[in-house]
């Protein structure tokens, strides 16, 4: 199980190319297939990775470019094990509850090239292979958005990819600067994330490398204000790709802070807490009352999105244990959760080739299924106990509650916001009369669908009832991070921050 | 009475022309076996001319000796080594398209094959001297022999953008002599490595010495120039845009690369002089140009509905970013240099690849057979076809893993290690602007359905089997990039620290 790792990242790829043989009306159930075997494979990294251990594991290196440092470098923590199986669940769920028609075999081939670079992205511990996999979720992406989405297409998919595109470049800058400086300190080129780890950097260049890579992750997260892009690109792509960019490509960016700016710049990721406090703040309020003015149901979900990002960023910045730990549950949760919520308006979409509000009404009626799958997925996207959506949220907030309890306070509205926006969506549209002739026949969920949205729900409520699969070697590796920190950290105003961040339920 | 002048073969060094005779010979080969042969098929000149390439490129790669010959004329070093394998490699490549399914005008004619060779023994004389007059006569052979060529594919667009090249180049001409002159006439010497001496030595770079001060700048400004018109850079590029679309896509392919790789050895040559002098107005000046060059290109490409006149505008910007490599001047970005352009010729070389092979007959002198929307719909009429352009195009965009990501990467880790972090920005920012105008193509082939008023459009009308090879090669080599950089670093890095730069 040595190169577990690279089979996971290579073998959509190898599938996608061969893909290409096969028939159009065949090709759904090849990618069905392909994904299960990925999910099973990583649901076998689980049961190979050793979750006392803290570190990185099934770590594989060999050079590519050595004259410049620049290596193939694979490994898996607590952090991105859970992210990886994330992922390749969601992308088996999108496929399985795929309702394309036009273009199908195309579609899906570029599903598997996405899924290689998104595993790419988390399993990466080189950083310039990290930036090659995160550069190249950009043309699957751009090509969904702008081939199969709704009529703004083409503006929707260039929106996407220049404003990303731009700030992964000036993130590109910052890595390259840090492989100069790491060149100065140590006499070699490297380019490895572990090696970077060993070097400690004195606080003004903290400063500017944290901000060179803050504006690559600030665009993708999206935090306020670049936040533009998002749900134009949601409410234009169609329901495969809002599933995909909610549920994975929004959580590479909060990985990208806790795997990069966390350990490598302690002091400067210290020194920023307020601002980003501030930052995810304002995405929770600010977004939750545009969210509550949407029409379009899509635009609702992806404002939503949007507000929750904002809790996951107070999250990590609690750098603390269950801050971070928090944060990364509720990536795992979001993604599920957000994913399901978008595959929920794709089934009205497909019945009524509408996504606003005011077209709907008392669905119930004739969709009880479907009506009860709703609201668990609404329940657990507002944050209520016993569903995934409140573990993550709780610990996030709780961690945060150290840094500032006004802020903490503050910041949970976002439950109060996020209830009062999703139930007067959910009553909008599934009680009162069905007065509208065209509601009267759409059907119940059957079939894929159910297949499809059942085991999401399931996993919403499985996990929000027993946490502690995930959470245990989650926590083994987030404790060493905070560990690093605290040691890498050069001032020492810095560590005692850190120390009293750290002191949750410890003995007064 | 004058003392007899006694010269031994030796001395005169023969091995360092060996390689350009061969195809001084080769050219004049192909001219004889048409006067004794009328009408031969051209595949007997292009593979002709392939072979003396090749036997050029081994003759060139056997060649150890004393880098100096010619009453120290030519100089063999290693950056002259480097650059004469792109320009033959690239060369060997570029006639391949000559083989086309359709049949030109130029290509019945055995001249065009010889011209061929001639430029390319040009572009060899050019980058290897440091005399400015052997650069000067370098220079006039290749650019003569390239404005024929374009005018030989005898349409009206062509002649005119002939005539316009010819008309540019002859004043890049008149400036390089009178710029020669200049500095000839202050430090009494035309090679660049004595000039350097001089200059520095009696300092006549500072601004005290304020009548030789002058003389050197407006030197320097007439040689910028005539620099800068074979390099296309801002302001000198206008006559680009209009040569491209003139020229056949693989004249223009040719133009965009092979030409400019002769003219930046003859830029690092020259501008390494004044670059280590640290002169405030030189320094600023070279700055200006390279931003400029970067960034105006690239904002007209945007508003191009034209896939090759915006791939010209492209290659402007693309020089620009080249020339930044020369502007920071040290040893990382002397390699940056010949990695970003081996890496940008493999990849023009597969885009206007991709467009040659997509050319048809059915255009006029007023219209164009690379309009954004024939190519609309591409990917559900011939999915292959737009896959291949779509990947050159990304590849020009700067998208990892692909070819010429590795060559800016390490453009701007240069820039970035010499402390122009500034550049590196200006850099970044205009591979962005350049993603937009790269994506609109891209967005008409895939994203959109096709128009009806192209219907009837028939795609790859101009594929034969070795021009498809040949492009299927570049198309291998832009996937696999990744695992050349390594071999390729370690190469140019031996080359470039044997000439000292």
């Amino acid at each position: 199980m040595e190169n577990i790792l690279s089979m996971l990242i290579f073998f959509p790829a190898a599938a996608a190319v061969v893909g290409f043989l096969i028939d159009k009306n065949s090709m759904r159930q090849f990618g069905v297939v392909v994904t299960v075997v990925e999910f099973f494979l990583a649901l076998l990294l689980w049961y190979y990775f050793d979750t006392n251990e803290a570190g990185l594991q099934f770590v594989k290196s060999f050079p590519i470019i050595s004259a410049y440092g620049i290596n193939y470098i694979v490994g898996v923590d607590g952090i991105s094990l859970f992210l990886i199986i994330m992922i390749t669940f969601m992308t088996m769920i999108a496929l399985i509850g795929l309702n394309e028609k036009k273009g199908e075999k195309n579609l899906i081939i570029t599903m598997l090239f996405l899924e290689m670079t998104m595993v790419g992205v988390f399993a990466s511990m080189d950083v310039i292979m990290f930036y090659v996999f995160w550069e190249l979720t950009l043309i699957p992406m751009f090509y969904i958005v702008g081939f199969w989405g709704a009529e703004k297409r083409f503006y929707a998919a260039i929106k996407f990819f220049l404003y990303t595109f731009t700030g992964s470049l000036i993130m590109l800058i910052g890595i390259l600067y840090f492989g100069y400086i790491y060149y100065q300190t140590t006499g070699n080129w490297s380019f490895s994330l572990q090696e970077w780890n060993n070097l400690i950097l004195p606080f003004n260049l903290q400063f500017w490398l944290f901000l060179a890579f803050f504006l690559g992750f600030a665009v993708k997260v999206p935090m306020f204000p670049f936040h533009t892009w998002l749900p134009l690109t949601h409410g234009q792509s169609p329901t495969i790709g809002s599933v995909i960019l909610a549920a994975i490509l929004l959580k590479m960016e909060t990985y990208g802070f806790i795997r990069f700016s966390l350990s490598l710049f302690p002091d400067a990721s210290v020194y920023f807490v307020g601002f980003m406090a501030v930052l995810g703040i304002i995405a929770i309020i600010y977004m939750a009352m545009l969210a509550y003015a949407q029409e379009d149901m899509k635009q609702m979900i992806a404002y939503s999105s949007i507000s929750h990002m904002g809790v996951i960023t107070l999250g990590v910045f609690a750098l603390n244990i269950e801050g971070i730990s928090g944060a990364v549950f509720l990536m795992i949760g979001h993604g599920i959760v957000s994913g399901a919520l978008f595959m929920c308006i794709g089934v009205l979409y497909d019945r009524r080739k509408t996504k606003m509000i005011k077209d709907f009404g008392g669905l119930a009626h004739n969709m009880p299924m479907f009506a009860l799958v709703y609201i668990v997925v609404l329940m657990a996207s507002i944050g209520l106990p016993l569903t995934i959506g409140f573990v993550g949220e709780f610990l996030s907030l709780l961690g945060f509650f150290k840094y500032s309890p006004i802020l903490t306070f503050i910041a949970s509205l976002t439950i109060v916001l996020s209830a009062i926006y999703m139930l007067s969506m959910y009553k909008r549209t599934f009680f009162g009369k069905l007065a509208k002739p065209e509601n009267k026949t759409m059907k119940d969920i059957f079939g894929r669908e159910l297949v499809a949205l059942g085991s999401l729900t399931i996993l919403i409520i499985a996990l929000g009832i027993y946490p502690k699969v995930v959470l245990e070697p989650l926590n083994n590796s987030v404790t060493q991070l905070t560990k690093i920190m605290e040691i890498k950290a050069v001032n020492e105003d810095t560590r005692e921050k850190l120390r009293s961040l750290n002191s949750i339920g410890e003995a007064k | 009475m004058l003392e007899p002048i006694k010269i031994t073969l030796d001395s005169l060094n023969l091995g360092t022309v060996a390689p350009m005779a061969i195809a001084i010979a080769g050219a004049l080969g192909i001219l004889l076996t048409d006067i004794f042969n009328k009408d031969k098929h051209k595949s007997l000149y292009v593979v002709l001319v392939a072979l003396f390439l090749i036997f050029d490129l081994f003759t060139l790669l056997a060649f150890s000796g004393e880098e100096r010959g010619f009453f120290d004329l030519m100089l063999i070093d290693g950056i002259s080594k480097l650059s004469q394998c792109i320009i033959i490699i690239g060369s060997i490549f570029f006639i391949f398209f000559s083989l086309s399914k359709l049949r030109f005008q130029e290509f019945r004619y055995a001249e065009f094959f010889a011209l061929y060779l001639f430029a390319v023994a040009g572009f060899q004389f050019m980058v290897s001297s440091d005399s400015l007059i052997l650069i000067f006569v370098g220079l006039e052979t290749s650019s003569l022999a390239i404005y024929t060529m374009i005018a030989m594919h005898n349409r009206m667009v062509s002649i005119e953008a002939a005539v316009k090249y010819f008309t540019m180049g002859a004043l890049a001409a008149a400036f390089f002599v009178f710029g020669s002159m200049m500095l000839y006439a202050v430090t009494g010497s035309v090679e660049l490595a004595q000039m350097a001496q001089i200059l520095s030595e009696d300092g006549f770079l500072v601004v005290e010495n304020y009548a030789n001060y002058a003389m050197v700048l407006i030197g320097f400004v007439f040689m910028f120039a005539a620099i800068g018109f074979k390099l296309s850079l801002f302001p000198y590029h206008i006559w680009v845009p209009d040569v491209y679309q003139g020229s056949t896509s693989a004249m223009a392919g040719f133009l965009s690369v092979i030409p400019k790789m002769a003219g930046f050895v003859v830029a690092l040559r020259f501008f390494e002089i004044f670059i280590h002098a640290n002169d405030i107005i030189i320094q600023t000046m070279l700055y200006v140009t390279v931003v400029l060059t970067m960034t105006i290109p690239n904002l007209i490409a945007l508003q191009q509905t034209d896939i090759k006149r915006m791939l010209a505008y492209s290659s402007i910007s693309n020089a620009g970013m080249a020339m930044a490599a020369i502007l920071i001047g040290t040893h990382q970005s002397t390699v940056a240099l010949f990695l970003y352009w081996i890496l940008f010729t493999i990849t023009n070389f597969g885009a206007f690849g991709m467009l040659w092979l997509n050319r048809g007959k059915d255009f006029d002198n007023k219209s164009t057979p690379y309009s954004f929307k024939k190519f609309s719909g591409l990917a559900q009429i011939s999915p292959f076809t737009a896959s291949m352009l779509a990947m050159f195009l990304f590849t020009l965009t700067g998208l990892p893993p692909f070819s010429l990501f590795w060559g800016k990467m390490y453009l701007v880790a240069s820039a970035v290690n010499a402390s122009y972090i500034g550049l590196a920005v200006i850099i970044i920012v205009n591979s962005v602007i350049s993603a937009y105008y790269y994506l609109r193509p891209i967005s008409y082939m895939f994203l959109r359905d096709p128009e009806t008023e192209f219907k009837e459009t028939k795609f790859m009308q101009n594929g034969s089997t070795p021009i498809k090879s040949v492009v299927g090669f570049t198309v291998i080599l832009t996937i696999i990039s990744v695992l050349l950089i390594d071999p390729l670093l370690n190469i140019i890095d031996l080359y470039v620290s044997n000439s000292g730069f």
